[in-house]
């Protein structure tokens, strides 16, 4: 064993050797491979822990939603439709929810309004997120106006701001009093935007749900379940135009991956050569090319996997933010809990050593089993 | 310049074995900050049940994709017929997985 092992640290030592003597060109592959493994890799570290994080901070959201279509939009709730939906039998607890969307056209930023149904914020001031804190530098007890569609001035006192560790979820986040709201976006009296259930027995959702619809036809119930399957499924990776680029990437990558690997230069042919005629076997010239093959691409994931795992857990995953952010201009500042793929990781590690060290097999093969005059004059 | 070339290459597998120790050690640090980051968790989740929260603020740009759980395939094109959906946000995610169609089939039926 011991021999074993010395002998493999001397083909590193050579092998380490025959790189540094193509310096520049190994070192351009290396980087180029660890680049795109460090994409690679961020994608599937930020949309695998984002997912996790949604699923477990929305796991108690509304059970069942219901929302009113006129004309295929989504409209508001007249009076008396709590009373028909409080006739289906399975139906626990509902509430009417006021909630909308302001543009604030100071900052060209939307806003999501909401008048929590627990009431616990006073007339004439309002709770903000802190995305709103940020980019319009409010404080505790500051006041800021909203002209409203109707043109008319409404003044509001920030009375608090929400948690700077909630921003994923609240940065765009105004909070009023019902009467406020109503106010403000001139809301009927007795009307809501949606209204939220909760159903006795939980195996029954999809069944009052079904109940809601035939009752009430104008409506479309959102289940709990949906609202999480869509997040289950954000930023996979079969969909969106990130794929369409990165498979491009990956392409590019795997031609010149493999020219580099499964094409020998004249100079790596009479090295072959030089090693067979002093007495190397075709056994010890394959090793020497697997430990190449292995230490570039092992060496590739390892510095492009640590390098996306800094970037998403500890810089925040700042490279996505311009693509995330979109034509946004609030964006939130979050931290993301590192829950980790394993299965992702491997799949990526897999696919970024075995099929480089495989490549650079093929050519060895055939240059090592040739005759050792003919490959040093070829 | 033989010796220094030679002591370069010995240090390439240390160097290895540090990234491997750190490929490791990602793995022990994930599971610390998860430990570190359940309160946070657990404070948004209470958040997120009190107010009836149902979506990310990660899309402020357009009202369908700030609450994609709650819009519908058809949000992204309903300012006119022959609309396109414009916003970068179109191009990352996909629409909302609802069943929307077997509680309007059911709902047909009954009626």
């Amino acid at each position: 064993m011991r021999i074993w092992i010395e002998q493999q640290r001397a083909l590193i030592d050579f092998t380490l050797a025959s790189l540094a003597r193509r310096k520049a060109k190994n070192l351009g592959l290396l980087a180029v491979y660890t680049l795109l493994v460090f994409v690679l890799a961020s994608v599937t570290l930020f949309s695998h822990a984002l997912r996790h994080e949604a699923t477990r901070v929305l796991a108690d959201s509304p059970e069942l939603i219901l929302q009113r279509m006129v004309a295929g939009r989504h409209d508001l709730i007249p009076p008396g439709y709590l009373d028909k939906i409080g006739k289906i039998r399975g139906v626990q607890k509902m509430e009417g929810r006021l909630w909308g969307y302001y543009y604030d056209p100071v900052i060209k930023a939307n806003y999501t309004f909401m008048a929590p149904t627990a009431g616990d914020v006073e007339r004439g001031t309002i709770v903000i997120g802190s995305g709103l804190e940020r980019i319009r530098g409010l404080t505790q007890e500051t006041g800021i106006s909203f002209r409203a569609y109707s043109g008319k001035l409404y003044s509001f006192i920030v009375a608090d701001i929400l948690p700077h560790d909630s921003e994923l979820i609240s940065a765009d986040l105004v909070l009023m009093h019902a009467d406020d709201f109503r106010d403000f976006f001139g809301f009927p009296a007795g009307h809501y935007t949606d209204i939220t259930l909760s159903v006795a027995n939980p195996q029954e959702v999809r069944n009052v749900a079904a109940k809601l619809a035939a009752a009430l036809p104008d409506s479309r119930p959102i289940l709990r379940e949906e609202v999480l399957r869509t997040y289950a499924s954000i930023f996979d990776w079969r969909e969106g135009i990130v794929l369409a680029i990165l498979s491009g990437a990956i392409l590019a990558f795997a031609i010149l991956a493999w020219d580099k690997a499964a094409g020998l230069s004249a100079e790596e042919k009479r090295e072959i050569g030089i090693l067979k005629a002093i007495g190397w076997e075709t056994g010890d010239v394959i090793r020497m090319k697997l430990w190449e093959g292995v230490l570039i691409s092992l060496t590739a994931f390892l510095l492009g996997y640590l390098a996306a795992y800094l970037h998403v857990f500890y810089a925040g995953g700042i490279l996505f933010e311009p693509v995330l952010k979109g034509w946004s201009v609030l964006y939130p500042r979050f931290q993301l809990t590192p829950e980790i793929d394993g299965l992702a990781v491997v799949t990526l590690g897999f696919f970024t050593v075995i099929p480089y060290t495989a490549a650079v097999l093929v050519p060895i093969w055939r240059a090592a089993t040739t005759d050792p005059d003919a490959a040093m004059r070829s | 310049m033989l010796i220094r070339s030679f002591n370069k290459r010995r240090l390439v597998l240390p160097c290895l074995a540090v990234a491997l120790l750190g490929f490791a050690m990602s793995f022990v640090d994930a599971a610390l900050l998860r430990k570190q980051h359940a309160v946070r968790i657990e404070a948004n989740r209470a958040l997120a049940e009190r107010l009836g929260l149902t979506d990310l603020a990660l899309f402020t740009e357009a009202r369908y994709t700030r609450h994609p759980s709650q819009a519908d395939r058809h949000a992204a094109f309903q300012d006119h017929p022959l609309a396109l959906e414009h916003f970068p946000t179109g191009s990352l995610i996909i629409p909302p997985s609802h069943s929307h169609a077997y509680l309007d089939r059911t709902a047909a039926r009954a009626d």
